[in-house]
């Protein structure tokens, strides 16, 4: 059975785009059939980090308003043939997302694929709010800064109250994935540690993804950071973000670390 | 915190806390983001009812505090007499 993932943050600049590309890719990665929506309409970006860019055609808003049939707009990506892409519009008409048409996409794309991942834009309007309303789970892309926590507690919030699954008394299953995590500055307690997001957020932890030079590098040439470098920190750190989406339980490792976060947490408790 | 504890500590705890007081206030407010609102038009129903007065002229502010919040409604009522330009003995 499909599943709608929606990869949010309230804050821009956190790593929604990159997470939901270089997701998309570990998901895709042994066969299951994968399809990333970017919702930011008039502010596209998913197609240049996934290399797309010069092969979008048709876009959501063109279904949407029928003037494409879906898969006309959808493209799969050269070098993961499971993955697909359904680009933003550029243009700036926001008001052409409507709920409807959004439900009638998902709905389609539901028979199609197993993971549908939303890439949400920045801020609490029409796109993001559109984007989270029909998943089943939510990937709350956090950095370990202040600014960026407090807005991710407020998406949680509209998580739990302005989502199709909310409204119908349900609960959408909600994961923090922490970005650009520096693990020397956090014990040097220059950065918020894992334990402080998680407490203040009291949201289950998905991921961490290290500060590193392979994630901007990857978005440089276009590729998903686990298909550009899959033995990279950053790569190893979304393959298990996504064996976790599929429901593993897998010990959560700080990557460049030996010991895994918790019992170095445990460890130092007891000392 | 003291200096010294800036010093050894870092600065991470000081984000910890600001955060956990600043959310603590943002999800009470959250839950009715309309409250302030809703109190205002309901306010200036009821008095409207008895006293005539521009409804610019009312302040509603919702104070939270640790244990308790407090709420005060500042309406600003023109004395009769003054519209009239009389002088009140």
């Amino acid at each position: 059975m499909a599943q709608v993932l929606v990869v949010t943050s309230g804050k821009g600049g956190v790593g929604k785009t990159t997470s939901t590309a270089a997701l998309g890719a570990a998901l895709a990665h042994d066969g299951a059939k994968v399809v990333v929506i970017d919702f930011d309409v008039g502010l596209r970006n998913l197609d240049l980090v996934l290399g797309a860019e010069r092969r979008v055609v048709f876009d959501l808003i063109n279904v949407i308003n029928g003037v494409a049939k879906l898969p006309q707009a959808l493209i799969r990506n050269k070098r993961l043939e499971s993955l697909h892409l359904l680009p933003a519009s550029q243009t700036r008409d926001k008001d052409a997302l409507t709920e409807d048409g959004v439900a009638k996409v998902i709905e389609e794309l539901r028979t199609k694929f197993d993971w549908i991942i939303c890439d949400s834009p920045a801020g609490i309007e029409r796109g993001a709010t559109l984007a989270m309303r029909y998943a089943d789970a939510a990937i709350i892309v956090t950095n370990p800064e202040v600014s960026s926590v407090r807005d991710s507690d407020r998406i949680i919030g509209l998580l739990d109250s302005k989502t199709a699954k909310a409204e119908r008394g349900e609960c959408v299953e909600k994961h923090v994935l922490i970005t650009r995590y520096h693990s020397s500055r956090a014990a040097r307690g220059e950065m918020l540690s894992i334990n402080d997001v998680l407490k203040i957020l009291s949201t289950p932890l998905l991921g961490i993804i290290p500060e590193s030079q392979e994630v901007l590098r990857a978005s440089n040439v276009g590729s998903p950071v686990t298909l550009n470098n899959p033995q990279s920190a950053p790569a190893r750190a979304y393959f298990d973000a996504a064996r976790r989406i599929k429901g593993e339980q897998i010990p959560m490792l700080i990557p460049g670390e030996t010991r895994g976060f918790f019992n170095k947490l445990f460890s130092r408790k007891a000392a | 915190m003291s200096l010294f504890d800036l010093f050894r500590r870092g600065s991470a705890p000081i984000a910890r806390e600001r955060l956990q007081v600043l959310l603590s206030h943002e999800r009470a407010a959250c839950g009715r983001p309309d409250l302030l609102s809703i109190l205002r038009e309901e306010i200036i129903a009821v008095i409207g009812r008895h006293v005539s007065f521009e409804p610019d002229m009312v302040q509603i502010k919702m104070d939270r505090r640790k244990s308790v919040s407090t709420l005060a409604v500042d309406i600003e009522i023109p004395n009769p007499d003054r519209m009239l330009g009389v002088i009140p003995h």
